[in-house]
């Protein structure tokens, strides 16, 4: 019996931004059906863990493989094409296209034209607020609708692995919960999720497992389960004494 | 009121060329935030080129001398009248516009793409380093001397000099042409930013380059793209410009690269229909004050238009507001 193929690996990666180190050595993986989370401080390195996944960083050190071919050292556009989507901090929308607009620049490199107006649909039925406003331009909605359509923008790309970065940021309550549901829902119906939070408690809930990144480097690991009950992550991100 | 109609005519083909060059610009500006300095000598090298292209195909002495025998056939017909003489600009069109085009491609390949990281001022450098080398490689090169744009015989190419009267005021063929060409040119352009997957991949990057990466596009080959456009529509616009005032020089893309430049910021520097209405505005303006004031002061009063327009809305015309939802 062989071990199944994890979806993506991340072996030593040391990235520099000029010259800060800004991973010294990151090492993790994702599995099939997985939904994994990546906690830590700001600056702890996690959104240039997915940044140096997608393409936008290239590693000095170290390697990412996706189903075992090395993707790191690959330009953005080829990482994209091999179905690894991210939905960037800030959710980075096309804010002079429409909601349409922006779907449809999220299906770009998809050849299936016959499943586009199915696919759509399902975006629209994960996001009915988006259906409301499919004409308006990026741009005009609220943020919680921007985090839809960066959500929905993502999808219409079809990922074999999605990742998430900061999702919940600056949202209301009753939206950020509607994102995590989300996020669940698609879980359980198979998707491979990548999942950078700052709100920890809530990310160590949905997760399976978890990683906790501090300046640059993986401090602890661990099932979603023990990582909030471990005592160190309770008191630094969980905000308990 | 027939010089008024006259006048008008004029500025709209001016405008047609302002707003040709001022696309390049703006293309460019929209997706790099470069200002391309070297982008009025493409302009100037698709009027080189083109008055080439039109010797070689009107010509059939010259066409010899340089191996293009070949063509006799089509000759006689591109010499024998106003359908022929059309069909032979357009060939002119598509062989410079690719050329020039691929010499635009070449400028971002080498001068700017090396680039794209630095501070924006070093590319910027760059842009008036390739404009000061195109100009003296056409200068040591091919001529120094102000050119005419004339067949061999000293005639101009175009066959019939008046296309019509309207209300007393003659029409001129290169006029009809030029306005026709460009607007046609600049519909052909807007259709196809706002309407193709290749488009959207355009206004995609302009947006937020590396979202656009995200979402599969390939940015660098948008960007070639940008530097093919451009470059082949500026190359029309020499090529016009040469027939309509008669003669060209190696300096020529100076002014009206700076003209279209400014066509571009009225317009709102980024947006493709503000760089068309800003360069059909500013060629109205210019040609009405060129007449009914002063034709000294028409520079004048078109930068007066600018300072106005900046003032009243810092973005231009149909500028987007600077501040974006986060």
């Amino acid at each position: 019996m062989t071990t199944p193929q994890p979806v993506l690996s991340v072996e030593g990666i040391h990235s520099f931004y000029g010259r800060i180190e800004a991973l010294k050595g990151i090492s993790l993986h994702v599995d099939e059906g997985e939904i994994v989370t990546l906690i830590g401080a700001n600056g702890a390195g996690k959104s240039t863990t997915i940044n140096t996944i997608s393409g936008l960083v290239t590693p000095k050190m170290g390697s990412v493989k996706l189903f075992g071919e090395t993707i790191s050292g690959l330009r953005v556009n080829i990482v994209a094409s091999k179905g690894v989507v991210q939905v960037p901090e800030g959710r980075r929308i096309f804010s002079r296209m429409t909601v349409l607009e922006n779907l449809e620049m999220g299906a770009y490199l998809r050849k299936d034209k016959a499943e586009f107006a199915g696919d759509i649909k399902r975006v629209f039925e994960l996001f009915p607020r988006l259906a409301e406003r499919r004409s308006q331009k990026g741009g005009t909605l609220s943020g919680g609708e921007q985090q839809m359509l960066a959500m929905g923008r993502a999808l219409m790309a079809k990922p074999r692995l999605l990742m998430l970065d900061e999702p919940s940021m600056g949202l209301a309550p009753v939206v950020v919960d509607l994102i995590f549901e989300t996020i669940e829902r698609l879980n359980s119906e198979g998707m491979t999720i990548l999942l950078i939070e700052q709100n920890a408690a809530k990310a160590l809930t949905v997760a399976n497992r978890g990683y906790v990144l501090e300046v640059g480097k993986v401090v602890l690991e661990g099932s979603g389960r023990e990582l909030l009950t471990n005592e160190r992550v309770r008191k630094a991100y969980l905000g308990e004494e | 009121m027939s010089y008024l109609i006259e006048q008008t005519i004029n500025g709209i083909t001016l405008g047609g060329l302002y707003a040709l060059v001022a696309l390049g610009y703006t293309l460019v500006y929209g997706i790099l935030l470069l200002i391309n300095f070297a982008h009025s000598e493409m302009f100037m090298l698709g009027g080189y080129i083109g008055l080439l292209a039109l010797k070689v195909l009107s010509d059939p002495g010259l066409a010899d001398d340089l191996g293009f025998g070949f063509l006799e056939p089509v000759q006689a017909f591109f010499n024998s009248g106003t359908i022929g003489f059309i069909l032979m600009l357009v060939v002119t069109f598509l062989v410079s516009g690719a050329l020039v085009g691929v010499v635009g491609m070449i400028t971002e390949r080498f001068a700017y793409r090396p680039l794209r990281n630095a501070p924006r001022l070093a590319p910027l450098i760059s842009a008036i380093g390739i404009s000061i080398f195109l100009q003296n490689a056409v200068l040591l090169w091919v001529s120094s001397k102000q050119l005419p744009y004339s067949r061999a015989d000293g005639s101009s190419f175009v066959p019939v000099k008046t296309a019509f009267t309207l209300f007393g005021v003659q029409v001129s063929t290169m006029q009809v042409l030029i306005i026709v060409t460009s607007i046609t040119l600049l519909l052909a352009l807007d259709t196809f930013i706002a309407r193709t997957r290749v488009g959207r991949a355009m206004r995609a990057t302009a947006q937020d380059r590396d979202a656009a990466g995200l979402m599969g596009v390939d940015v660098n080959r948008v960007i070639m793209l940008a530097f093919f456009i451009g470059p082949a529509l500026g190359a029309v616009a020499g090529i016009f410009n040469g027939m309509y005032y008669g003669s060209i020089k190696y300096n020529m893309g100076f002014i009206p690269g700076v003209k279209s430049f400014t066509a571009a910021v009225i317009g709102g520097i980024g947006n493709l229909r503000g760089a068309m209405l800003g360069g059909f505005l500013l060629g109205i303006i210019e040609s009405l004050a060129s007449g009914f004031i002063s034709h000294a002061y028409r520079d004048v009063i078109a930068f007066i238009v600018l300072i106005v327009v900046l003032i009243v809305r810092p973005g231009g015309l149909l500028g987007e507001s600077v501040t974006e939802k986060v």
